[in-house]
């Protein structure tokens, strides 16, 4: 009696409350069959040591579809953002190393710390970015992402009992004797405690998930999706576009943010020459090939793509070039009809091939039968 | 058409998966048995990884090649103590960040016992830790950074950065090369700015005046007008250029162009200037560098293997990265010879036996890149850079 | 951040003379200022030269994005392809530097045409944002085939430029061979592709599909070949600019063509994306405030100058130089 109420309750819901709760168990299920796997010693070195960086690009590519298929626009500053959000962490918790000891208290400060740094940024960025279209903007995200990027990778930064020092060259530094650099440049950050695990990559997911479709579904979320559809007409309704891009931009950097404190407490030295706009393509490739607008396919994509070369490597010479083929097939498979056609047609071919081999394989047995 | 799309991302996923799963169980079945006893007991894994894709694949391939050439001598003239070596190499892509740790990954999963990697700095420093962490000996064959052996199972072939940066200087001061020196080095590039910044602290103590001292970066290193013109307009008689060769030849080009003609010092990054096919060897005349390795050297190690690497490897001429990978090999092999290391030991105590070889005091190595080679326990490696000059499009000894 | 500009020596300069050559302080002021100003006439020189070969490769982009609504970012891997057949043909071949370069615009408008077949022309009636990953997937391909096909070693291009340089002021300003190629090519280009879509059948097809597709294509004309013909002519200007780049800057491998790419990209925006005069400013400037942000601010920070520029131009004209504002109708 209990099932059938349960049963027709579950039916009741709305279709985004099931597709949500759908996504989260699949992440859900993912998760715990890894870990599984891994606590059995089932998986190899190669999977294990990709399940943080896994984590990392799924919370990437969730955060940039919330700009670009929640708010339509075109951002291709993601990985700047993830670049504020690394370094702020890091040095949060290079600089609390000592005071607080306990990496369960300090690293989810840091993770804090690095998500809203970087939602700073992205307040301080949309202000004058957001009244721009289309390519335009594309191209000023870039920009903000690059020259984060040559800024973080300029700097050299330290400190001694005199105070902070920063430069654009280590010998103007003037570091005294107990000083300690933090920042050098080209090479980084280094010392990073290497706090992230895979538990709490799942935990900054399905965190990421759960704000991302609550946001989706809220009220917020509609007036942000009633602005993709049709700004002017969203204005003379009286929505107010700056408020509620900012809000969309914030919070994707805020994401971003988080997906770098993960990413940069996974390795012993950070260097800003990761976060280039090949990084920032890259992410975008996800969330297209995943589909604008569709959460589960950002996560879905992001593991795919990320997996791929990796298990390409036994063909080490035509990894890349077979990794661009397979981008280019699938997503003219995705957006054409008469590939689709194609594809349909090839796979019921495969189907009656299938159905025929079985026939072969099954009268001769009803006929001995008779 | 929903439909289709969720076949097609369900395939794949599922392809992606099962091939993963698949990977993970026949690798796991060899890491298990190799963490205990090797592969198959006669055989040594030695691991590399560097950039066989991107813009430094140059590098990463020619390691690559002297590896193998080396570990295929070895095994023709019958192995070490009975062992064959095995190379196994994976892409890094030089990425100072997860795709070096995913290289390193897969190498354990192959049954790595020794790292003979990795060949750009950046990649390196994000797995020193790593491999700490796994005891596997890592001995890197051009990563030059100081902070790369800051562990101790990390050692280098090639010199370090502040070591070359000082020895230039020095060599400027104590022969009089000049005394107005102007440099151009890459801002974005570890191993740039490390020599430079070691060199700019030892060129003040000699007392050399650095009149300009220009920078570049990854994303802008075709164009050096700017900087060209600078170091022309402060007078600077000689121009340090601790970069690549390839940047330098350009900057040897747009120098002439512009009628400046000061001397041109660098390091062992310049070393394959005068193999850069269709370059003229002319605009190169008279720049002297410092280097382990030089491939027109007359001496027999070095004929032979130069000979040896063009008929293996489409006639190209081997430089100094390959050179310092190719003597790795012959390192290890000299060590696992005197160790008595056998393949079915783990590589944790491969690395143990390793550590205690190569830094004991009566152990040292003649190679293509230095004679007397000897090691300290922090992993760095005595041997003194030869400063040679470009003559004829040859190198020429320096003094 | 100053202290490398030669400008701020202009007093010191100024001493140095009035002390040690005895000459009046008028005549030392100005000989120390000739020398700043030459400096800085000479960065400018080095910035239209590096500009001019971005504003080529500008207009390719402008034309395809202008006509064909789409973002072509295997752009610069064309170049990279061109400057690659340039090479072999004269090094392998032998062939004469400027059939080399004809055979190479030959080439990289049949690979053009071949690509837009292959990846663009299935995903016409995706989103915009569809064709842009494809043609990542397609830059992706040309790097890494030409990896294989070509090998990772760098190689050193002769240029295909014979003109010498011309040098002024006692070779205190030179300005190569290459630079005034550049320049008078670009400015060929650009009154080459106004008098082609202005005068010319398919030139005024190709203007009437990029104002609007549907009504150019119910008055008769044939998109496809309109579009593949924007395409083929993109991928030639890609071969000239190869040609350019390569010339000037002798080094080529497998990922020459992406950062010129990406600094094209932005001059195109910069310009006003659509506008072929647009793309010729936008990368002149680019060139320019590059060289110069080097020269007199910062060589590390050069990239996030032009880039801070950029946004700052943006900021005021949010489309572009010369771009036309797009009046959105409800």
């Amino acid at each position: 009696m209990s099932n059938k109420t349960t049963l027709a309750k579950a039916r009741m819901l709305k279709p985004q409350t099931k597709q949500s709760f759908t996504t989260y168990i699949m992440v859900i299920a993912a998760f715990v069959i890894m870990m599984v796997l891994s606590s059995t010693g089932n998986v190899s070195s190669q999977i294990e040591g990709l399940l943080v960086p896994l984590c990392v690009y799924s919370i990437l590519a969730v955060s940039l579809n919330l700009t670009v298929g929640i708010l339509g626009e075109l951002s291709l500053g993601q990985a700047g953002f993830m670049c504020v959000g690394a370094y702020s962490s890091a040095l949060f918790s290079i600089a609390t190393n000592e005071s607080i000891t306990v990496a369960w208290i300090r690293f989810p400060l840091a993770i804090l710390v690095g998500g809203i740094c970087a939602a700073v940024f992205g307040i301080l960025i949309g202000i004058p970015v957001l009244r721009l279209r289309g390519d335009y903007l594309a191209i000023v995200t870039l920009a903000f992402g690059e020259i984060i990027k040559n800024v973080f990778a300029a700097l050299y930064v330290g400190i001694d009992s005199n105070g902070l020092h920063i430069a654009l060259n280590q010998a103007d530094m003037n570091l005294a004797e107990d000083g300690t650099e933090i920042i050098r440049g080209a090479l980084g950050v280094k010392g990073v405690p290497q706090d992230s695990t895979f538990v709490i990559g799942f935990v900054l997911l399905m965190i990421t998930l759960i704000i991302s479709y609550n946001f989706i579904n809220s009220r917020t979320g509609r007036a942000v999706k009633a602005i993709r559809d049709n700004a002017i007409a969203a204005e003379s309704v009286g929505l107010n576009i700056t408020k509620y891009k900012l809000i969309t931009f914030a919070l994707t950097a805020f994401l971003a943010g988080l997906a770098g404190a993960l990413y940069s407490h996974n390795y012993a030295t950070l260097q800003a020459a990761k976060f280039d706009y090949n990084m920032s393509i890259l992410i975008l490739v996800f969330v297209v090939l995943g589909g604008i607008g569709n959460i589960r396919g950002s996560v879905i994509a992001a593991i795919v793509l990320t997996l791929l070369p990796e298990v390409l490597r036994s063909i080490n010479n035509y990894r890349m070039l077979i990794y661009s083929i397979v981008l280019i097939v699938m997503m003219i498979c995705t957006s054409n009809e008469k590939a689709r056609n194609l594809i349909i047609s090839v796979l019921n071919w495969l189907k009656d091939q299938i159905i025929k081999l079985k026939n072969m394989i099954i009268k001769p047995k009803t006929k001995e039968v008779k | 058409m929903k439909s289709l799309k969720r076949i097609l991302a369900m395939s794949a996923a599922v392809a992606v998966a099962v091939s993963c799963f698949a990977g993970c169980s026949s690798n796991a079945a060899t890491s298990g048995e190799s963490d205990a006893n090797g592969t198959t007991g006669k055989t040594i894994v030695i691991g590399g990884s560097g950039p066989l894709t991107g813009s430094a694949a140059q590098y990463g391939v020619g390691v690559k090649n002297a590896i193998e050439l080396a570990v295929n001598e070895i095994n023709a003239a019958g192995g070490v103590n009975g062992n064959t070596l095995k190379l196994v190499f994976e892409d890094d892509e030089a990425d100072p960040g997860d795709k070096a740790v995913n290289a390193y990954n897969t190498l354990k999963d192959q049954g790595m016992q020794i790292f003979l990697g990795t060949v750009t700095t950046g990649s390196c420093l994000a797995v020193i830790d790593k491999s700490k962490a796994d005891n596997i000996f890592q001995f890197t064959p051009s990563a030059s950074a100081q902070d790369v052996i800051a562990n101790d199972n990390c050692f280098q072939i090639c010199f370090t950065d502040p070591n070359q940066g000082k020895a230039s200087a020095d060599y400027i001061a104590d022969n009089k090369v000049a005394t107005k020196v102007g440099v151009i080095y890459d801002s974005s590039d570890a191993y740039s700015s490390g020599i430079y910044n070691a060199f700019k602290k030892e060129a003040q103590a000699k007392g050399l005046e650095l009149v300009s001292e220009q920078s570049f970066t990854k994303d802008s290193k075709t164009d050096f007008s700017a900087q060209i013109a600078d170091c022309k307009n402060k007078g600077a008689e000689l121009v340090f250029l601790p970069i690549y060769y390839q940047e330098a030849s350009l900057i040897l080009t747009q120098s002439n162009n512009v009628g400046y003609a000061p001397k041109f010092f660098g390091c062992d990054g310049l070393d394959g200037i005068t193999s850069i096919e269709n370059f003229d060897t002319a605009l190169a005349e008279g720049v002297m560098l410092l280097t382990p390795f030089a491939a027109d050297s007359k001496d027999q190690a070095t004929q032979d293997f130069v000979k040896a690497y063009k008929e293996a490897y489409n006639d190209e001429t081997p430089n100094q990265f390959a050179a310092d990978a190719y003597d790795g090999v012959k390192i290890l092999a000299k060590l696992i010879e005197t160790q008595n290391i056998t393949g079915d030991m783990s590589a944790s105590d491969i690395c143990e036996k390793l550590k205690a070889g190569i830094t004991a005091s009566d152990f040292s190595f003649d190679g293509l890149t230095g004679t007397g080679m000897t090691w300290t326990a922090g992993g760095e490696v005595s041997k003194a850079p030869k400063a040679v000059v470009i003559k004829d499009g040859n190198y020429s000894a320096l003094e | 951040m100053l202290q490398n500009s030669p400008c701020c020596d202009i007093i010191i300069r100024t001493i140095k003379v009035y002390l040690f050559e005895g000459r009046s302080t008028a005549t030392a002021f100005i000989q120390g200022r000739n020398v700043c100003k030459m400096g800085f006439l000479n960065n400018l020189i080095n910035g239209i030269s590096l500009g001019s070969i971005y504003a080529v490769i500008a207009l390719g982009y402008t034309l395809v994005y202008g006509i064909a609504k789409m973002l072509n970012f295997a752009h610069g891997d064309i170049i990279m392809v061109g400057g690659y057949v340039i090479f072999y043909s004269m090094t392998s071949f032998q062939i004469n530097p400027y059939i080399s370069v004809l055979i190479a615009v030959i080439a990289c408008t049949v690979l053009g045409i071949v690509i837009e077949k292959i990846a663009y022309k299935p995903l016409r009636q995706a989103t915009s944002l569809s064709v842009l990953i494809t043609a990542i997937g397609v830059s992706y391909f040309l790097q890494n085939s030409a990896l294989l096909l070509f090998g990772e070693k760098p190689v050193n291009f002769t240029s295909v430029v014979n003109i010498p340089s011309i040098s002024l002021f006692d070779g205190q300003i030179v300005i190569t061979g290459e630079t005034i190629v550049a320049i008078i090519i670009s400015i060929l280009i650009v009154v080459g592709l106004s008098l082609f879509i202005k005068k010319t059948k398919s030139g005024r097809a190709m203007l009437a599909v990029s104002e609007d597709k549907d009504a150019a294509q119910l008055m008769g004309i044939n998109i496809n070949r309109t579009i593949s013909l924007t395409f083929a002519i993109g991928a030639g200007l890609a071969a000239i600019a190869g040609a350019l780049l390569c010339s000037a800057y002798p080094t080529l491998q497998n990922t020459t063509g992406a950062m010129p790419g990406i600094k094209a990209f932005v001059a195109a925006v910069f310009g006003g994306i659509g506008s072929v005069p647009g793309a010729m400013i936008g990368g002149i400037l680019i060139g320019v405030i590059e060289i110069l942000g080097r020269a007199y601010i910062s060589p590390q920070l050069s990239d996030a100058i032009v880039f801070a520029v950029l946004i700052l131009v943006l900021i005021v004209k949010p489309t572009g130089i010369l771009g036309k504002k797009v009046r959105e109708k409800v």
